[in-house]
């Protein structure tokens, strides 16, 4: 679909039969004290050399996943983006693409959304998966709304602290200005969620429970459902991790209610935080509190196969404040190339890949503890974990970012008891020799 | 959509402002929509009625009533404990515009039977739709 701006001329021809003189008298209801004044605090414009030299220069300031190897996940995963994705995905039709209000000439749009949610409930093992939310995290957030609104007299919903701290910040945001409680699970000696504090609970809505979580660690997660249902709650199976599912058991196959969290990984660049995926899927039977949009697939008046934005009832413009979201959107690109990228792998390439992010990790896992580190926690995780040096890892740190490896994140400013502990991630894109040299100089 | 005149409004029941019907033949009391709310709401494609052994006031809403275009709360006429609901209607929700009076959705206990007395008749109902 073409973006065709209006002209000069359609504007004053628009701004005539309106009555109005200008485009800022559109706006003389807003009151003056309401208003800003005076120029924009916006620097001058560049040309496009200096434009070029200056995020250049902002560049050289950042570790970029090619010049560098980062061993960093904690949410944000470095994978190869084939070139098929990469080609399809910058394809016009694609990248100008708008909401499918109109089925009768978005039917391209729509099926490629439909189709995304096919593969993603296949990938999550639940009944029913929406168009996308924006990311993990208000995934989330939109997942405890959405257990708060199914139980309907329950006032609190809980939430791991293993899961992602931004994830549980930003749940913290949405629940803020509501009378609902946010209560934190602890986790383990062994890095899984101590889910004791539900026993005998009758209150609660909803628990979610990420996994693999933060620190790379696999939950029990078929046991932490049965906690959370003994509890009489649903169970909210979250992820920022998708690929671990070509290994390990999805949400839908351990008893989840609900799972959500980031597709990133999934054929996204990382892109310093930028354009996430908010994969959210459910069990039919909640399929009418589910946020977002929704394609469904049906006949026309021919018989012929369409497909259209359905269950429309559930959002704001038809139900107001009463809607499940005020959602009105999807992360329309993001859902498209992740499609195609689950497409593209299949059910084998998944599981390929899977293995080998686990299995690299392993090996460094297992190196790094010869080496002299102690993993921190001790139950099985995919391509994450944290480890733990009897010396200050400082003067390793900063040794092999000279050599442009960064091995790690500091866990210190997100879990205080774990200050000084690191959390490691590889993927199929680190090779032996780059996880050798990581042990060389840990070796020292 | 219809006009007044051509609304089906039984006098074997009572109505309220919000064009729901009740009918108390015995100590349980039936609940629907009238004729008006179903013409206007459009087809009906689901109804979301409330758990049996839950009890409302007089005005409180107990379920919805969605339709392709809009999602209409039910309330109350009277208040009580709900007995039965009209199952039903979860698989043909479409009977409500067949007949929504054959049709009704939920049965209660009503708390005070007095209640019933208050509701418009069928002629206050039309007078009412009327204005």
């Amino acid at each position: 679909m073409r973006y065709l701006p209006h002209t000069d001329e359609e504007i004053r021809e628009m701004l005539a039969v309106v009555g109005k003189e200008s485009l800022a008298d559109l706006f003389c209801s807003i009151p003056g004290e309401c208003r800003f004044e005076g120029e924009l605090p916006l620097p001058p414009a560049l040309n496009e050399w200096n434009l070029n030299a200056h995020f250049r220069q902002l560049t050289d300031m950042m570790a970029v996943d090619q010049d560098f190897k980062i061993l960093i996940g904690a949410g944000s995963y470095h994978h190869h983006i084939p070139e098929t994705i990469r080609a399809l995905a910058s394809r016009s039709e694609f990248l100008t693409a708008y909401t499918p209000y109109q089925p009768e000439m978005a039917q391209g749009t729509l099926q490629g959304i439909f189709e995304y949610q096919t593969l993603t409930a296949r990938l999550l093992g639940m009944d029913v998966a929406n168009a996308s939310m924006y990311d993990g995290a208000s995934a989330l957030a939109e997942a405890l709304l959405m257990g708060l609104r199914i139980a309907k007299k329950k006032p609190k919903v809980a939430v791991s602290r293993a899961i992602h701290p931004h994830y549980r910040q930003v749940a913290k945001t949405y629940l803020q200005a509501t009378d609902f409680e946010l209560l934190e699970l602890p986790f383990l000696e062994n890095g899984r969620t101590d889910l004791s504090a539900l026993k005998d609970r009758t209150d609660i809505a909803a628990v979610a429970v990420q996994s693999p979580n933060f620190f790379g660690v696999l939950e029990d997660l078929p046991a932490a459902g049965e906690a959370i249902h003994a509890a009489g709650a649903l169970f909210i199976g979250c992820f920022t991790e998708p690929l671990a599912f070509g290994l390990v058991k999805n949400p839908g196959q351990c008893g989840a209610d609900i799972a959500c969290g980031e597709g990133q990984s999934l054929g996204l660049a990382r892109s310093f935080g930028g354009a996430g995926l908010g994969m959210f899927a459910c069990r039919e039977q909640f399929t009418r509190s589910l946020p977002g949009r929704l394609v469904g697939e049906t006949v026309d008046l021919d018989g012929k196969r369409g497909f259209v934005l359905t269950l429309a009832t559930r959002e704001q413009h038809i139900r107001r404040e009463k809607a499940t979201s005020n959602i009105c959107t999807n992360q329309g690109l993001c859902a498209l190339t992740a499609a195609m990228y689950m497409a593209s792998l299949g059910g084998g390439g998944l599981r390929e890949l899977a293995r080998l992010n686990y299995d690299k990790t392993e090996y460094l896992k297992g190196e790094l503890q010869k080496a002299g580190g102690t993993p921190v926690f001790s139950s099985p995780s995919f391509n994450e974990f944290v480890m733990a040096f009897e010396d200050d890892f400082q003067p390793v740190y900063r040794r092999l970012l000279e050599k442009k490896i960064v091995a790690g994140l500091e866990l210190g400013r997100y879990y205080p008891e774990l200050a000084g502990r690191y959390l490691f991630c590889v993927t199929e894109t680190l090779s032996k020799n780059d996880l050798d040299e990581v042990v060389r100089e840990v070796r020292g | 959509m219809k006009e007044p005149r051509e609304l089906n409004l039984p006098d074997t029941v009572r109505y309220t402002r919000d064009h729901e019907w009740a009918a108390m033949p015995g100590d349980t009391a039936r609940i629907g929509v009238s004729d008006y709310a179903q013409d206007q709401l459009g087809d009906i494609v689901y109804v979301e009625m409330p758990e049996v052994g839950s009890a409302f006031a007089r005005g409180d809403t107990f379920g919805t009533l969605e339709s392709v275009k809009a999602v209409s709360e039910l309330y109350m006429p009277m208040g009580g404990e709900v007995v039965a609901v009209n199952e039903a209607l979860v698989d043909a929700p479409e009977l409500i515009n067949r007949d929504s009076y054959d049709n009704w959705i939920i049965e209660i206990r009503p708390s005070n039977p007095a209640e019933y007395e208050k509701l418009m008749t069928s002629e206050g109902y039309l007078e009412m739709l009327k204005e």
